[in-house]
């Protein structure tokens, strides 16, 4: 098969972590549970450690490595305090969406 | 058929096949399990890539603990049963996230595809070593993170823990419980037409709370 | 000695200052003297300075004098300077003169007055303003003080307003200087945009060498004749002239025969090598200007009962004269029938004060009569005004007049005949109302016992008795006219048309007007010819007067067409009124609909904008996340696009 003589570039990976990226995206603006919204970042974040890695391999630089760690702790931290966000705002309105939060309304 | 694309395309199909799950599931726990899944193909994907270490990060941390604190917030809330998919109350929102997420692939395919030669090698133009002195590869992915990491990112090292001590403070600030109000919500308490206005205090809060401490 | 030129205006100012600050408890009558003194110092340092020039040889005669530099703006540098040359301390001796003699009047006339030293207050800045007027360097001074005659003829005027005829007087007068103004200032704007410079000594060298176009001297020229009608009432701005009687005598004497009025005269004559620059027809309107305005005042005047409008309407058909000689390029004889009126007409003015205060405030010559037994001095002092500016020699008026229409008549061809028997047929009606007024006044029955007999009658069931017993008027009053009756009977020596070497104020002021004097070809028989007609139409005048008023052989000529002034004031009322108040009312809808619409259609633009903005702002989160993201996008395409090309 012509599949055999095709070695998998770095390319692929970057082409990947976009589609996984823009999945993310799309997934961010359509969806109102703000849950399932946290969890499309946490797919474009994913994305974004993949190109990194892709990237550090590619440059023979371990840099985007240590950069993937940073933004695993930072992802964790923002967690954390986002579910605390959501805790507290849906112990208040119980079934609140991103929608309801509209207060700012000009 | 090279192992490499063979390990590519299945951890890509899982990859994929996750992120879909995880913006289409109705249910928020099946979209839990949905990217635990992208999160392990993504950890495959990082030891295709010599990236060891963070591989067992990857897993360890995010499919590990955050995925599980999502999971402890979902049952907490009972948001299990929410959301409507199939209207979208604000105008052109849809069309809007058609066009972004379009765009989104669209134009990183066009940087990558217009930048990558004749061999599939993407000519980068980043310097190597951008982000410190270049190193000698090691044997051990870890000891590579290591070395680089308590040298040239030691500052950085140190301020995330403080933002790690900053973050846990600010949970434990934000979940505080009010007195007065429940612990957990019961399902039939959700309501999902018309919520109540976010300063209304809850009258059935005080039965739940005869329960829970009893 | 030049130096001192500043003082001239300055001390009048003092005198303002003072006044307005301290006058009332100066009171009476030490206010009015301290105004006199400033006028008075005013005066003699005229004289300073006059013998200062004079002794300077005759084409240096020029000194200039630059306090300070008034408005650096842009491409225009305007400052406050005097010009110090013939023609100005000409003006300057016979303001301060004339002025000084009328404040001295002013302390007898309005003695008793509540509001005496605000008078004078009035009459001081009119000092200054006026000294302003003839003084300045440039033409902006000279609108300096042109506004401020204005202004201060309008307080003047209007100052007894308690009385509401008295007040609209005075906005009558201030309206119809506005419109003069207008002409003005759109000449000063003219001036500069193609001149550049407002300065007389800078923009007369541009002139004299041919610089300007004579369209822009035309224009120029006319638009300031503008300005000239309505300070100096002429046709078609006269109107305010004799409204202004309701004024103080003294008052119509300074301002509205001597000085103010004459401001135009003396404008046109500064500006002649600007009009010698335009075109022949523009000069020639301002000379026909003024010969219709002569004839037309004359007419009015011979029918009016009141001693002041008869007075009035002289003065605007004098100034006719005047401006019939500037527009035949007679500057010399315009400046000496100035200075000759200014001595005669102040001199009847006052009189006639004399007379009003004498009879206790009655100014209707019919009720008069007579009043030479009573009132000696005035009367005889009156006289002399009256041979004065009959035109009768050797008095004054009589030389000055028949300079002027003796340039009328060589101006030549058709027109010049024109004028001159125009010219001629006023003097004959300018004798015979002035004999009408003398006859009325001083000689014939006492009517005014009749008013007093039929009072008697009324009130001799009340129980009170008012005697209108003439008396003469006190020795501040009757000085002044003593003075200007002496005037008025030298004053011909100024310029005797004898011969060349009598024509002192031709020679005084030849390198002032050289540009634009006219000179005329009549052989010497003319002129004695022409003077002997001059002499035999002003007897022509007194004759007939006599036959009417004393012989009471003749018919007065007063229809009621003339003593209602032509009902000038009624057509424009009713123009202004019809048509004019239709262009009003366009104008103010155009202002309101197109500027004002312009103006709030900008804001209601932005309040619009604004609203449909704000549409933007939903208040949901992710409704901002996709804008977030719509910009990234954005800018991530621009980047392509910049790094690929």
């Amino acid at each position: 098969m012509m599949l055999a003589a095709t070695t998998v570039t770095p390319a692929w990976y970057l082409v990947l972590a976009s589609m996984l990226f823009a999945i993310g995206g799309v997934g961010l603006l359509v969806r109102r549970n703000p849950l399932v919204m946290f969890m499309c970042v946490e797919l474009m974040l994913n994305a974004v450690t993949l190109t990194f890695v892709t990237f550090s391999r590619m440059l023979d630089d371990v840099g985007g490595q240590v950069v993937v760690v940073f933004v695993l702790v930072v992802a964790a931290a923002e967690v954390v305090v986002g579910l605390g966000l959501v805790v507290a705002i849906i112990r208040k309105k119980p079934g609140a969406t991103a929608d309801d939060l509209s207060v700012l309304k000009g | 058929m090279s192992i490499e694309l063979l390990v590519f395309l299945i951890a890509g199909a899982i990859c994929l096949g996750g992120a879909l799950g995880v913006v289409v599931s109705h249910n928020p726990v099946h979209a839990a399990l949905s990217l635990v899944a992208t999160l392990f193909g993504v950890a495959v994907l990082f030891v295709a890539e010599d990236a060891h270490f963070l591989a067992a990060v990857q897993v360890i941390v995010y499919a590990g603990a955050i995925v599980v604190l999502f999971l402890f917030v979902i049952m907490l809330l009972g948001v299990d049963r929410t959301e409507r998919l199939d209207e979208e109350p604000i105008v052109g929102q849809r069309i809007l996230a058609a066009v972004v997420g379009l765009a989104m692939l669209a134009l990183p395919l066009v940087a990558i595809l217009s930048t990558t030669d004749a061999d599939g090698n993407v000519v980068a133009t980043g310097q190597v070593g951008v982000l410190g002195t270049p190193t000698e590869a090691q044997d051990f992915n870890v000891a590579e993170i290591g070395e680089v990491l308590f040298t040239d990112y030691l500052f950085a090292f140190e301020i995330t823990s403080v933002l790690l001590v900053i973050a846990v403070v600010g949970a434990v600030m934000l979940s505080k419980r009010v007195k007065g109000e429940p612990l957990a919500i019961d399902a039939d308490e959700i309501s999902n037409d018309d919520p109540d206005p976010v300063d209304e205090p809850d009258d059935s809060a005080d039965d739940a709370n005869a329960e829970i401490s009893a | 000695m030049l130096d001192l030129v500043w003082l001239i205006p300055a001390l009048p100012l003092a005198g303002f200052g003072i006044l307005v600050v301290g006058g009332r408890k100066l009171g009476e009558p030490l206010a009015g003297w301290l105004a006199t003194a400033m006028m008075g110092g005013s005066f003699l340092a005229t004289l300073v300075v006059f013998s200062g020039l004079f002794a300077e040889d005759d084409h240096h005669r020029v000194f200039t004098q630059t306090l300070f530099t008034w408005l650096p703006v842009g491409g225009l540098e305007v400052g406050f300077g005097f010009l110090v040359d013939p023609l100005s301390i000409t003006m300057a001796l016979f303001v301060t003169g004339i002025g000084t003699l009328i404040h001295l009047y002013s302390v007898g006339y309005m003695h008793g007055d509540p509001k005496f030293s605000k008078f004078f207050v009035y009459l001081n800045l009119f000092g200054f303003s006026m000294l302003m007027l003839v003084l300045g360097d440039n033409l902006l001074i000279t609108f300096l003080g042109w506004e401020g005659v204005g202004a201060c003829s309008y307080f003047l005027i209007s100052f007894w307003f308690s009385d509401e005829a008295n007040a609209s007087a005075g906005k009558k007068a201030f309206v119809t200087n506005r419109i003069g103004d207008w002409g003005f200032m759109v000449a000063m704007f003219l001036m500069f945009a193609t001149v550049g410079t407002l300065t007389y000594t800078q923009f007369f060298e541009s002139f004299e060498a041919g610089e300007v176009a004579a369209v822009t001297a035309t224009a120029i020229t006319l638009l300031l004749f503008v300005g000239a009608c309505g300070k100096s009432a002429q046709l078609p701005l006269f109107v305010w002239l004799p409204d202004a009687m309701a004024g103080p005598t003294p008052v119509s004497a300074l301002i509205h025969a001597a000085t103010m009025v004459t401001s135009g005269v003396y404008l046109m004559t500064r500006m002649n090598p600007v009009i010698a620059s335009a075109y022949d027809w523009a000069p020639d309107i301002i000379a026909w200007v003024g010969v219709l305005t002569a004839l037309f005042a004359a007419t009015i005047a011979m029918a009016q009962n009141d001693i002041k409008k008869v007075l009035a309407y002289s003065t605007v058909s004098q100034l006719g004269y005047m401006f019939l000689a500037v527009g035949t390029g007679a500057y010399v004889a315009a400046i000496f029938h100035m200075v000759t009126h200014a001595f005669f007409k102040a001199l009847l003015f006052l009189g006639s004060g004399s007379v009003i205060h004498g009879m206790h405030g009655e100014q209707d010559m019919q009720k008069m009569g007579g009043l030479r037994k009573y009132m000696p001095i005035t009367a005889s002092t009156f006289i002399v005004g009256w041979l004065a500016i009959a035109g009768v020699p050797p008095f004054a008026g009589f030389w000055s007049k028949d300079e002027i229409l003796l340039y009328a008549f060589g101006s030549g061809g058709v027109q010049g005949y024109a004028l001159y028997t125009l010219g001629l047929v006023t003097a004959v009606l300018t004798a015979y109302y002035m004999s009408r007024q003398v006859f009325l006044v001083f000689f014939g029955e006492e009517r005014f016992r009749d008013v007093e007999h039929a009072a008697e009658e009324d009130e001799a069931e009340a129980g009170e008795h008012e005697s209108i017993e003439p008396h003469e008027s006190p020795w501040t009053m009757t000085m002044p006219l003593v003075v200007l009756a002496g005037l008025a009977m030298v004053g011909g020596g100024l310029n005797l048309a004898v011969s060349d070497r009598m024509k002192f104020l031709e020679h005084w002021l030849e390198p002032v007007v050289e540009v634009g004097e006219a000179t005329i070809d009549v052989e010497t028989t003319t002129t004695i010819g022409l003077a002997v007609v001059a002499v035999a139409a002003a007897a022509v005048g007194i004759f007939y007067a006599y036959r009417v008023f004393i012989k009471k052989r003749s018919k007065a000529i007063e229809p009621e067409l003339l003593a209602h002034a032509w009902h000038y004031d009624e057509a424009v009322s009713a123009f202004v009124d019809k048509p004019g108040r239709k262009a009003f009312q366009l104008t103010a809808d155009f202002d309101e609909g197109i500027v004002d619409g312009a103006v709030n259609g900008v804001g209601s633009l932005v309040g619009t904008v604004g609203r449909q903005a704000r549409k933007l702002q939903s208040g949901f989160v992710r409704a901002y996340a996709a804008g977030i993201a719509a910009g990234a996008v954005l800018l991530l395409a621009y980047f392509l696009n910049r790094v690929a090309s």
